[in-house]
């Protein structure tokens, strides 16, 4: 019996209710907003600062905030608000690219076990057991060590790192979906296993991968800006976020805003990208139960 | 004497945006002691909402107003949840469909029972084994003291049914309230639970039966109320509804069951090419007692024309000692243009058979030909340049629908295979849903916002799109009601005979089966115990199985 109807049909979204639901949840705005600044940093850094992030000048080292260094200068008399900025580039480069390679290398491994099953999944399964035993940020210091520190060797190490997560979603869903009425259903209809792959599992294996990304992006981020300051990804003078703050640390004492400011970014930029996540997570669940 | 419950003008609505939508509009009901009083509706007519507001069960927001509602005398129009919690169980019994979801599959059937039996410290921990045991023993649950302690998955589902039964009328209520009681179980084993309802009755218990389905009610009720609409339409005793019904409805209701006096007519009016919601808001039906007479189409037999042949047929699932036969040397031969019923409980074997026939199990032994041709011997390969002749209706319309699809691509992808493409395919995809009577405007509906018999409906028109030579039907009326089925059945039986496909039914349903098809086959336990032209199989039948396959229909006698 479907009488007790109540619930609201899924309507289209139209502009007011998008403004009257952000302005309901505050924090999701405000990552949002930040998010853009972020992205707009990243495509086309000279629209937020005019100074050179490389050029040293050595008159102007050490200069606490003020109206024409809104970050201050570093010792070497850069403008961090200049650095932070231009290394954003850097650091959400990283993450991106991390979590690129982690998602697209997990979600075909994945599909590959659920799909093959038997000694093929049996393989992939016990490797994907071996990379996930290690923490994530170890198994990334173990594999710099035989790759030597940059940028490339940064982004590898930690994709492999966060395969697992990616790959054991996909699998798990591949298994539920390859069952399923529509596809045998649509084998009937005589497809090409290719061509059953790609149009009715793939698709819904896949549905989790983009949340999971976004959820994982602030991880890679965080991950990327601690090897950084290890020493392990790109090397001076590229503003990286991590890496200005381990060189921010040796001045904490007498020039806080060296260190302070990228660490207040890595922390904001992760924090509004795990909000943004967790939100389309929960929309996506709330979506499914209907 | 006052009745048991006295209702007067009964409404309910939900709020719904800004305005209420009624469900159930100026209700009456009355039930003496004693009497047995069925609602007869199909799925929205309102009929499980009136039950459920006997119980103060309507849900949150919903609105019931009555000029009278009387129960035991007592006003419970205005009863508190403390109130409503008092009278359930204790003096009115509430019985669900589905036995599966109303148990709580952690808890153990002596659990749940006590759970009904109440507590208040009435009742010593012996005084509760013992009174449940004579519970379950008054349901006909054999063996009750191995039954206490196990789950209800361990149970079968006619034994599942009694269980809740047994939950129901623990502490004895005045009145019990069977909510579909028997929709999701087999032919024998809804018997069963129909026949415990009908001892209950005898020995003076009150009972109010809820239904889709005139044949069920028709051994039970005293008394019928059909529903439609939210509005009672006729009322009257039982016999009489069955065998004069003064409103058209009843009247479309009663056309609806299929049977043997069924066959070779439409059971429903045609739903005509513009498609109305419901049946009732087609203007040609009202006003129409008589039953309507209309013949089908015939058919075209070609018994030289072997379109199916299956030979020896084995298969077993699992291995070694845990190793099951689910089918046992099965074999049988579908003429073109031929409709071929499998009948058999769940657990004959006869969804293996299907997909064997399909293509999408391999036999362990013997072997299926297609038009003459090989068929299960060979390879996924070879076999899939002619999957285009073989198509299937599976039970579940939606689940067979990929949920990001909509109406035209699921229809048009079963085209794939005979690779029509662009506007060729697109007006082959409007002349089949054209066929099931579903218009343009559906093209790019998702299947999700269609009821149950619009997506049965796009399912028949994806699997007549390709023309096929062979329709493999697994259960494909077993989730409707009855006046949806009625239709289903109509729209199926015009296209294969317009068609001349041949049809392969799978059905537990042996009304369904009489109705639509023209020899069946019996299975019961992986074997075929009988086979032969439906006529004489079910007035004749040999052997002991399918006779009590027969005698377990209910029907309008």
């Amino acid at each position: 019996m479907s009488v007790v109807s109540t619930g609201t049909p899924l309507a289209g979204f139209n502009g007011r209710q998008i403004v009257y639901s952000a302005l309901r949840r505050p924090g999701l705005l405000a990552a949002v907003v930040f998010l853009l600044i972020i992205a707009a940093g990243t495509s086309w850094p000279q629209l937020l600062t005019s100074y050179n992030p490389i050029a040293a000048d050595p008159l102007q080292a050490q200069l606490p905030p003020s109206a024409a260094h809104w970050f201050g200068t570093d010792q070497l008399g850069r403008d961090v608000f200049s650095r932070v900025v231009h290394g954003a580039r850097y650091s959400i480069l990283i993450g991106v690219s991390a979590v690129v390679i982690a998602a697209v290398v997990g979600s075909i491994l994945g599909l590959f076990a659920g799909l093959a099953r038997g000694i093929v999944d049996e393989a992939i399964t016990r490797f994907l057991d071996v990379v996930s035993a290690f923490p994530d940020l170890l198994l990334a210091l173990v594999l710099i060590s035989f790759t030597g520190p940059g940028t490339f060797n940064l982004i590898f190490a930690l994709g492999v790192a966060s395969i697992p997560r990616f790959a054991r979603v996909v699998r798990a869903q591949t298994f539920v979906i390859a069952e399923s009425g529509y596809v045998e259903q649509a084998r009937t209809f005589g497809l090409t296993p290719a061509v059953l792959v790609l149009r009715h599992i793939l698709p819904h294996a896949m549905a989790q991968v983009p949340i999971l990304a976004t959820i994982g992006l602030g991880t890679a981020i965080i991950g990327a800006a601690g090897l950084s300051f290890l020493g392990m990804g790109p090397q001076p003078p590229i503003p990286e976020w991590g890496a200005m703050l381990a060189e921010g640390r040796n001045y904490l004492r007498v020039a806080w805003w060296i260190g302070v400011w990228p660490g207040v970014a890595i922390t904001l930029t992760v924090i509004s990208v795990s909000v943004l996540g967790r939100q389309w997570q929960a929309a996506f669940e709330g979506r499914r139960q209907q | 004497m006052t009745a048991l419950i006295n209702i007067r003008n009964l409404t309910i609505g939900f709020p719904k945006g800004h305005e209420a939508n009624v469900v159930v509009r100026g209700l009456d009901l009355t039930i003496h002691r004693g009497e047995s009083v069925a609602l007869v509706g199909e799925s929205g007519s309102g009929k499980s909402v009136t039950a459920r507001s006997l119980v103060g069960l309507t849900g949150q927001g919903a609105s019931v107003t009555a000029d009278v509602f009387d129960i035991d005398g007592e006003n419970a129009l205005n009863f508190h949840e403390r109130k409503w919690r008092q009278l359930r169980g204790s003096k009115i019994g509430f019985v669900l469909q589905d036995a599966l979801v109303s148990l709580d599959p952690l808890r153990r059937i002596s659990q749940q029972v006590s759970d009904a039996l109440g507590n208040g410290g009435l009742f010593s921990r012996r005084d509760i084994h013992d009174e449940s045991l004579t519970l379950l023993n008054s349901v006909g649950i054999p063996n009750p003291v191995q039954r206490l302690p196990q789950y209800p998955h361990q149970l079968s589902g006619g034994l599942r049914q009694r269980a809740l039964i047994a939950t129901a009328i623990a502490r004895e209520p005045a009145l019990v309230i069977a909510d579909e009681p028997t929709t999701a179980l087999d032919a024998t084993v809804q018997k069963q639970i129909l026949d415990l309802l009908a001892e209950r009755k005898r020995a003076g218990n009150t009972l109010l039966l809820i239904s889709h389905d005139l044949a069920i009610v028709s051994r039970l009720a005293d008394r019928v109320l059909v529903m439609r609409n939210g509005e009672v339409v006729e009322e009257g005793p039982t016999a009489e509804i069955l065998s004069a019904p003064s409103h058209p409805y009843t009247r479309q209701l009663l056309d609806a069951i299929p049977s043997a006096t069924s066959r070779g007519y439409r059971l429903a009016p045609d739903l005509g090419s513009v498609v109305s919601s419901s049946p009732a808001e087609n203007p040609a039906v009202i006003g129409q007692v008589e039953r309507l007479k209309v013949l089908l189409p015939a058919k075209s037999i070609d018994p030289k024309r072997k379109m199916l042949r299956v030979e020896h047929l084995s298969k077993h699932y699992g291995s070694g000692a845990a190793a099951s036969l689910v089918v046992n040397d099965v074999s049988f031969d579908l003429s073109a243009g031929e409709a071929l019923g499998i009948v058999g409980e769940s657990g004959s074997g006869k969804t293996t058979v299907a997909r064997i026939v399909l293509g999408l199990v391999k036999p362990d032994a013997g072997k299926v030909s297609i038009d003459g041709q090989p068929w299960s011997e060979l390879s996924e390969g070879q076999r899939r340049a002619h999957r285009a002749g073989v198509q299937l209706i599976a039970q579940d319309a939606l689940s067979s629908f990929d949920p990001r699809y909509t109406v035209e691509r699921i229809v048009g992808e079963s085209l794939d295979s005979v690779a029509v493409f662009g506007a060729e395919r697109r007006r082959r995809v409007l002349e089949v849903l054209d066929s099931v009577r579903l218009g343009p405007a559906y093209l790019n509906r998702h299947p999700r916002d269609l009821s149950g018999g619009q997506r049965q409906r796009v399912a028949i028109a994806r699997a007549f799109a390709p023309r096929p030579k062979l329709l493999v039907a697994d259960e494909p009326v077993s989730a409707l009601d009855v006046s949806i089925q009625a239709q289903v059945l109509d729209l199926l039986a015009e296209l294969q005979a317009a068609s001349g496909t041949s049809l392969l039914f799978i059905s537990h349903d042996l009304g369904v089966v009489h109705h639509l098809t023209d020899r069946v086959v019996v299975m019961k336990e992986g074997r075929i115990v009988e086979t032969g032209n439906v006529d004489s199989v079910f007035s004749a039948p040999r052997h002991s199985y399918t006779q009590s396959l027969l005698e377990a229909i209910p029907s309008i006698a």
